[in-house]
Order: C-alpha cells, then sequence, then structure tokens
C-alpha cells in the first residue's frame, strides 16, 4: 500500500514537473499585461489579436508550410530509399544505414554550421534552404519508421500476387504499399513533429529575411515575447492535445487489444 | 526493375546534404581566412576559454545524463508493475509537451525559478528559505533535465516494458529473490535502452546553447555557446567551424568510450 503511494507520488511529481512550465505559459496567455512577471488581469484578447498580427501569422505559416512540405518530400525519398535499402546486401545496407544515422546522430549544431556552409555557396539562404536542411534531417525518421515494416512483410504474399498473374506494379501497389502504409504514415507525422520542434537547424540556415515560429521567439527573448505568442502556443497545443486524444484514446475504447498493438508499431 | 535503385534519389541526396556539409565544414576548419592551411581552429580548443566551456559543458552533460538515468529507471519499473498496459498512455504524456515551442518552455522555465519567481513564492507560503537558482549552473542542468528527459525515459522504458514475464517467472521458480530478479534479469536487460538514452541526452545536452542562454542569464558560457557567438557575433567562421570539428571528434571519442554501438533507430521509432 505504501509502495502504491510511493509510486502514484513520483509519477504526479514527473508530470507536475514536465507540465508545470506549459501551464504557466497557458496562464499568461490570459494576462492581461505586455510583462511577463505582472499579471494584470484576465482577458481573452490575445486572441483575437493573434489573429491580426501579421508578423506573427507569416511565421506561422511558413512554419506549417515548411513541416508539411518538408515531411512530403522526405517521405517520399525515404519510402523510396527503404524499398531499396530493404534489398541491399549486408555491406551495402550498413554503409547506407551509417549514412542515414549521421544527422541523427550528429550536435544539430554541427549539422546546422556545416549545412549552412555548403547553401552560402549555390543559393541565397531563405525558405529553399531551410526546406533542403529540413529535408535533409527528415529523411532518416521516414526510413526508420518504414523499414521495420519492409523487414516484417511475408515476401510470400507479393510472390503469391506475382504467382496469380500480377505484374510488379500491381503486387507492390496491391500488396507491398498497403502493408507499409502505416509505417509510412507514421514516418511523415513524426517528420512533422520534428520540422515544427526544431529550432538550432533552423536558426542557420534560415537567412535574414525568414522566420518560423522558433527563430522569432528567439529573437524576441530580450526585448519580452509578444503575449500573442502565448495565445497562439496555447491553440496549437489543444489541438494536439485533441488531435492524440482521438488518435489514442478513441480507437483504444473501440478495440484495446487492437490499439495496444498497433501503439507499440507506431 | 532492380528495386535497390530506388534508393539512388536517397543516395544522391545523402552526398549532396549529409557527406558534401561534412567536407565543407572539415574544410573550413582546416583553413585560415585567407585560405591556407592550419590545424589552429581546432587546436583552440585547448585554449584557456575553450577548454573551460569545454569542461563545463562535460560536467553538466553528464550531471544532467546522470539525473536523467535516476528519473527514468524508477518511472520505467512502476510504469511495468502497475497492472494496465499504460505505455501507449505514458508516450501520450511525454510527447505532448514537445508540442509548445521548446523556447517558450525555457522561458517559462525562467519564471518558475527565478529569485521572485513561482517556486519561491510558494516555498515562501511555507516559510521555506528562498532558492537562488537562477543564473547558475544548477539552473542550466535543471532546464536540461526539464527538456530532454523523455529522451531517456523513452528508451528506458521500452526496453523494460519488453521483458518477457516469462524469464521473471522462471527466475522466480529457480529461487531468486526480488533483489536477484532486479539484478541479474531486469537490469542487464535494460542496458541497451539507458545505452540509447544515454546517447540521446549526452548529445544535446553538451551542445546546447539557448537553454544556457535563457537559465544561465547570459553569463555562463558553454562550448555551444561559443561556437554560436563565432557565428553570430565574431564571424569567425573558420575558428566556429573548427570548434565544431572538436566538438564532434570529442562527442565521438566520448560515445565510443561510453561503449554506445546500440541501434540508434530507437530514436526514431520511439517518439510516436
Amino acid at each position: 500500500m505504501v509502495k502504491k503511494l510511493f509510486s502514484r507520488l513520483y509519477v504526479g511529481l514527473i508530470i507536475l514537473f514536465l507540465y508545470a512550465p506549459i501551464a504557466v505559459l497557458i496562464v499568461l496567455s490570459f494576462n492581461d499585461s505586455k510583462s511577463r512577471v505582472v499579471w494584470g488581469g484576465f482577458t481573452t484578447r490575445w486572441y483575437s489579436e493573434v489573429f491580426s498580427n501579421s508578423t506573427i501569422l507569416s511565421a506561422f505559416a511558413t512554419t506549417i508550410a515548411l513541416a508539411l512540405l518538408s515531411a512530403l518530400i522526405a517521405s517520399v525519398i525515404g519510402t523510396l530509399a527503404a524499398l531499396g535499402i530493404d534489398r541491399m546486401r549486408r555491406k551495402q545496407y550498413q554503409v547506407v544505414m551509417f549514412f542515414t544515422n549521421i544527422p541523427l546522430l550528429n550536435a544539430d549544431i554541427v549539422t546546422g554550421i556545416a549545412l549552412m556552409l555548403w547553401f552560402v555557396r549555390f543559393l541565397p539562404l531563405g525558405f529553399t534552404s531551410l526546406l533542403l536542411a529540413h529535408v535533409t534531417f527528415n529523411i532518416p525518421y521516414v526510413i526508420l519508421c518504414v523499414l521495420p515494416k519492409l523487414r516484417q512483410m511475408d515476401v510470400n504474399l507479393y510472390e503469391a500476387a506475382r504467382d496469380l498473374g500480377a505484374n510488379s506494379r500491381t503486387a507492390f501497389f496491391k500488396i507491398t504499399f498497403p502493408f507499409i502504409l502505416p509505417g509510412v504514415l507514421s514516418g511523415f507525422f513524426l517528420a512533422v513533429t520534428m520540422s515544427m520542434d526544431d529550432f538550432v537547424i533552423t536558426y542557420f540556415t534560415k537567412g535574414a529575411g525568414v522566420n518560423t515560429l522558433s527563430t522569432m521567439i528567439y529573437g524576441e527573448i530580450r526585448k519580452g515575447i509578444k503575449p500573442e505568442m502565448y495565445a497562439l502556443s496555447t491553440i496549437l497545443f489543444l489541438i494536439i492535445l485533441l488531435l492524440l486524444i482521438l488518435m489514442n484514446i478513441v480507437p483504444r475504447l473501440k478495440n484495446r487489444e487492437q490499439t495496444a498493438s498497433a501503439v507499440r508499431d507506431f | 526493375m532492380n528495386r535497390k535503385l530506388l534508393a539512388a534519389p536517397y543516395l544522391v541526396w545523402v552526398a549532396g546534404f549529409i557527406i558534401i556539409p561534412l567536407l565543407f565544414i572539415l574544410g573550413k576548419a582546416l583553413t585560415t581566412a585567407d585560405g591556407g592551411f592550419t590545424l589552429q581552429n581546432i587546436a583552440a580548443i585547448a585554449s584557456p576559454i575553450h577548454r573551460k566551456a569545454l569542461l563545463l559543458s562535460l560536467q553538466l552533460a553528464l550531471l544532467c545524463t546522470v539525473i536523467c538515468v535516476l528519473l527514468a529507471y524508477p518511472l520505467a519499473l512502476i510504469v511495468r508493475s502497475s497492472k494496465l498496459n499504460q505505455q501507449s498512455i505514458v508516450m501520450f504524456i511525454l510527447i505532448l509537451p514537445m508540442w509548445m515551442n521548446f523556447i517558450l518552455r525555457i522561458l517559462a522555465l525562467q519564471m518558475l525559478l527565478s529569485n521572485n519567481g513561482i517556486l519561491n513564492m510558494i516555498l515562501s507560503r511555507f516559510s521555506i528559505a528562498p532558492l537562488e537558482i537562477i543564473n547558475t549552473p544548477a539552473a542550466i542542468v535543471f532546464g536540461m533535465v526539464y527538456d530532454f528527459l523523455p529522451y531517456m525515459i523513452l528508451p528506458v522504458m521500452n526496453s523494460i516494458l519488453s521483458i518477457d514475464n516469462n524469464l521473471i517467472a522462471a527466475a522466480r521458480d529457480l529461487g531468486a529473490n526480488g533483489f536477484h530478479v532486479f539484478w541479474k534479469v531486469i537490469f542487464p536487460l535494460s542496458l541497451p535502452g539507458v545505452a540509447s538514452g544515454i546517447t540521446m541526452v549526452f548529445v544535446p545536452a553538451m551542445t546546447a546553447f539557448v537553454i544556457s542562454d535563457i537559465l544561465g542569464g547570459g553569463k555562463i558560457q558553454l562550448l555551444g555557446n561559443v561556437i554560436e557567438q563565432e557565428f553570430s557575433v565574431s564571424m569567425d567562421w573558420n575558428l566556429g567551424s573548427g570548434l565544431s570539428v572538436a566538438l564532434m571528434l570529442f562527442i565521438l571519442a566520448t560515445s565510443l568510450l561510453l561503449g554506445r554501438g546500440q541501434n540508434q533507430s530507437d530514436r526514431g521509432r520511439l517518439l510516436w
């Protein structure tokens, strides 16, 4: 009994630790004062003002466009790569996976600087350079999500389709692709998350004219964060909370067993 | 058609955006501003100021990694011993904060920890002496643990939850007590997860510069800050590249020393 109480307390403290700053930010989004340290009363005006703040909205649009585009490109290149890597012999496989691990293992600051030094040779830094950088660090996540799916797949299924008269294209789209699709989708969502979350690589490869939400916030640290930013973050947080609940909890109620295994694969 | 060819676009990408940039940073590191060969940019890591930053970064990153292991391990054991399979809920709780911008979260942490901040307000209610940790290395470690803890919890929990119950039952049948079950079965089988957690926390902690900037009050220089300033303030790209390469070599050596060799594929999978 004491042990159980202690366990509950421990889990509670970790959750408190992780969520206390988020609670602070949500409270700040309702604070009727430009200052972070003064409570000026309750207001919802930041929530309406954020939609007329063009700098924040344009940084938000850049962030979203960058996340979706880079995740999409990375998903296509990464899925094709996984299909190819799956057929490679041991030696080739190891060499390719070594390079795939570099962006994951290398410090972000080194990746960002290295890409920037290369980009300035042939391209003005801006949205294009950001997109190239984000695709670069996103592809490995897609490969690592798709490859295990291919490894789990029974080759006989594909062979059976061929035996029954399907050509290789039909067999791929009817058998292989539906099987690896969950891996491709989780790779895509992971890539979106990583792109939205990135600050360091974006900071070094963005150039002067472009801002994402992260780099914009970083630029405002000394001047003071605009309260609209808290409102936008709270809205984003609630949307993701809702999405994750829909993805995790609802199917869980429908079919507990199936979800448990799906989440493990995810 | 040979399916291997499908990897061709990716291989071109690897050459163009992974290998060439690394050659470029190496090239910058090994040259002077007017293009002559030099080793000084890399050797600069040993100069007193940089060595101090390197040692402080190393200390804080090691401390952060140790604290993360100590916090994550009991949590994983607790989740395992709870009857429900709560793994997906725990994942959910850990991933959700990542969608709140990380710089904003660190700023909120600064408000919580500052001398007249929220934490000290609560402490004074209970007549406890205020904590003066903002702008000290302790605050930076606090921030690092806050930011990187999920990267430790997820792999450690993955490895502990995937231990087969039959193994534990077998150990019990053979007469092992609770301590022996932990020491001879659970602990060795959890080590791969701990090892990948260590890599995933140590590298970003070693190279952090935003956390130290905000929670250190701009006065404490970690290696990440030194490198960042070579690019944003001093504009000495050669020196900045040299220090980056030195940092990369240092991390590589440390991880080899820590006996890495775990598959980093975990980092991709565990986030979802």
